[in-house]
């Protein structure tokens, strides 16, 4: 096992570091010159010049990448250029509404998806088991968006219950907050468990009809204990990859979402950055959400181990 | 005083909506003894083992009487059941490679069985597992207790696949195909231990194989199916010497021997021309009768039962001269 940590640990850093080459080169060496973006098309040579040198861009690229690099190991992002603020707190605020709105989302979709999934692969012939797939599949035809308004309309216009959209900070309003982001969670977690019970579904079909869940019927196992003691535990390999893919998308991915729900999210600020050609804050964030990913691969890989003896015991 | 049967089938029935895979098996195993189930491909012969297990198919009906331990199975509800698989009644499946759970060490997995059936501790059970591997002639018990199956050959997976299910001295362990997925040097040492194991704990075995010299090494008795049903049912020496069946000899004919294998390729091996018929599209009276070149008009018409010289034929093969 500690060779197999040891192994994905390095590939990790060595992907982390081709990627921030990859966004470096693509955001600088095909941006064209970032002073003369940053200033628009009526500035002066002298003015950019200016600007070049005051954020150290006239420097060699090799010289500006190892700079980008050492600063975001110490935790320095850069700054915004229009604003000056500083790119690690504008990233920090956005992500205390991205975080819990993924991870509830994704946890309410597993929550959703694994037994929905189970059931409808065991009874596929009983009508609760169809509607189950029926449902899925309506779930995944519906755009994220649309499932958000038809909430909103519901809870929020018709019934009042809670907040259409907005947001108000975790420290000033604690419970407001969290009213913010039910909806949003609830539509996620709604569209994600969709998608995710086809995945358990046909996870569980495939493991249930395998020879080993047989075995342990022969050995005195019920249908329940073969699928929760045997099944399960096979079912959830291929679970964890489709989960490990799910958080990668979303976490730079809910970007309809937090539209809809006026919610200042990660996605959204990425958004603003790109039109309003804020070079180091998107070249920034990017690199984050990427190690972040990344991250999330790594701990799938880890995991992987911990649940496949195959795979942890491969030379 | 004598002991109920292992095992007692009476017209079996295993089917899929309409079509029916077993037609009407019935045989009697004796406690500890030995009966080969030998046929093609698509005879019925892994059906009716599944059904003798309660472990049928999804869809799949099985209809009929099985008599064991006292309780007719085909009416016995799947928690009840599952108290006896494993326990009174167990089976060898034919793939080891896929048989074992593949996240779950193989020791652990013996001792499962153990721990599931009986009242003894973890450790207990553990300790019993490591005997049960002892005595399939194992090497370092306590090491290879500790591998998962993707690490251990196929015979020892088999050799597991066997200790699970002699685990709980059950009256009748049913095997089907046990070594067919095995390396030739491999199938007499996992076949030797199994026999041996068995015949120590007077426990029946019921054989399924295409391999007809396993079976007179083995058994007592042979039952020969084709399409769904008993065709001839006696003693292994008897069918073997004597078939009264033209299917049986047909397939007796196809063996490879000595005498019927030439090197220089003028080869007089037997074969049974045609083929299985297809469930949905079963010939009338005899559904041997389109393969058989002793057909007459009755077979066509009338499905004959098994008679008193153990072939369910109109015109058996005349007994060998001695």
């Amino acid at each position: 096992m500690t060779l197999y940590i040891v192994r994905k640990l390095a590939f990790f850093l060595l992907a982390v570091f081709a990627a921030s080459i990859a966004i470096f080169l693509l955001i600088r060496g095909a941006g064209g010159n970032v002073a003369a973006i940053i200033l628009g098309k009526d500035a002066t040579a002298d003015a950019i010049n200016a600007l070049a040198q005051q954020y150290g861009l006239d420097r060699p690229m090799v010289v500006q990448y190892f700079d980008w690099i050492g600063n975001i190991f110490r935790g320095d992002l850069g700054r915004s250029f229009r604003t000056n603020e500083a790119v690690t707190d504008l990233v920090v605020s956005r992500l205390s509404i991205s975080i819990p709105l993924c991870v509830s989302g994704l946890l309410l979709g597993l929550l959703i998806a694994i037994p929905a999934g189970t059931y409808s692969a065991l009874n596929s012939d009983k009508p609760l088991g169809a509607l189950i797939t029926i449902l899925s599949q309506v779930g995944i035809a519906v755009p994220v968006f649309w499932a958000g308004i038809l909430l909103s309309l519901l809870f929020g216009v018709r019934l009042g219950w809670l907040p259409t959209g907005g947001w108000t900070n975790w420290s000033a309003d604690f419970w407001g907050a969290v009213r913010s982001l039910v909806l949003p969670i609830i539509s996620l977690g709604l569209i994600l468990g969709a998608s995710l019970t086809r995945y358990v579904r046909s996870a569980v079909l495939d493991v249930m009809n395998q020879d080993y869940v047989r075995t342990a019927r022969a050995t005195g196992m019920t249908r329940m204990e073969a699928l929760l003691q045997v099944g399960l535990r096979n079912a959830a390999l291929p679970i964890a990859t489709v989960v490990g893919l799910q958080i990668a998308e979303l976490i730079g991915g809910t970007v309809i979402i937090e539209t809809v729900f006026s919610l200042p999210g990660l996605s959204r600020m990425i958004l603003a950055n790109v039109a309003a050609r804020e070079v180091i804050v998107v070249q920034s964030t990017v690199m984050l959400i990427i190690i972040f990913v990344m991250f999330i691969n790594l701990i799938v890989d880890l995991l992987y181990g911990v649940l496949d003896p195959r795979v942890r015991l491969a030379r | 005083m004598t002991l109920a049967p292992a095992i007692e089938v009476h017209d079996l029935v295993v089917g899929y909506d309409a079509l029916n895979a077993v037609r009407g098996v019935s045989f009697t195993l004796p406690r500890g003894g030995r009966m080969g189930l030998v046929g093609e491909s698509g005879s019925g012969k892994s059906m009716t083992a599944l059904a003798l297990m309660g472990l049928s198919p999804t869809g799949w009906h099985a209809a009929g009487q099985v008599l064991h331990d006292g309780v007719d199975l085909i009416t016995e509800t799947d928690t009840s059941f599952s108290k006896r698989r494993g326990r009174t009644i167990s089976m060898v499946f034919q793939d080891p490679m896929s048989s074992l759970n593949p996240v779950r060490r193989v020791g652990d997995q013996i001792a499962d069985v153990i721990h599931r059936h009986s009242k003894v501790s973890r450790r207990e059970a553990m300790k019993q597992a490591l005997d049960l591997m002892v005595q399939m002639n194992m090497p370092r018990p306590e090491q290879l207790a500790r591998s998962y199956p993707h690490q251990i050959s196929g015979g020892q997976k088999q050799r597991i696949m066997i200790a699970m299910a002699l685990a709980c001295y059950p009256q009748l362990i049913i095997a089907d195909e046990p070594t067919t997925a095995l390396d030739v040097t491999v199938q007499k040492q996992v076949l030797r231990l199994l026999n041996a194991a068995a015949r120590d704990r007077n426990t029946a075995l019921l054989m399924i194989t295409h391999d007809l010299p396993v079976i007179a090494a083995m058994c007592d008795t042979v039952a020969v199916m084709y399409a769904g049903r008993i065709v001839e049912h006696g003693p292994v020496q008897e069918v073997f010497r004597s078939p009264r069946h033209h299917y049986t000899r047909g397939l007796l004919d196809s063996q490879p021997t000595m005498d019927n294998i030439a090197l220089d390729g003028s080869s007089r091996l037997g074969s049974i021309p045609g083929m299985v018929p297809p469930l949905h599209n079963l010939p009338t009276g005899c559904a041997f009768h389109p393969r058989c070149a002793a057909a007459s008009e009755k077979c066509r018409a009338e499905m004959p039962e098994l008679g008193a010289n153990g072939a369910a034929c109109w015109h058996p093969v005349k007994e060998k001269a001695e």
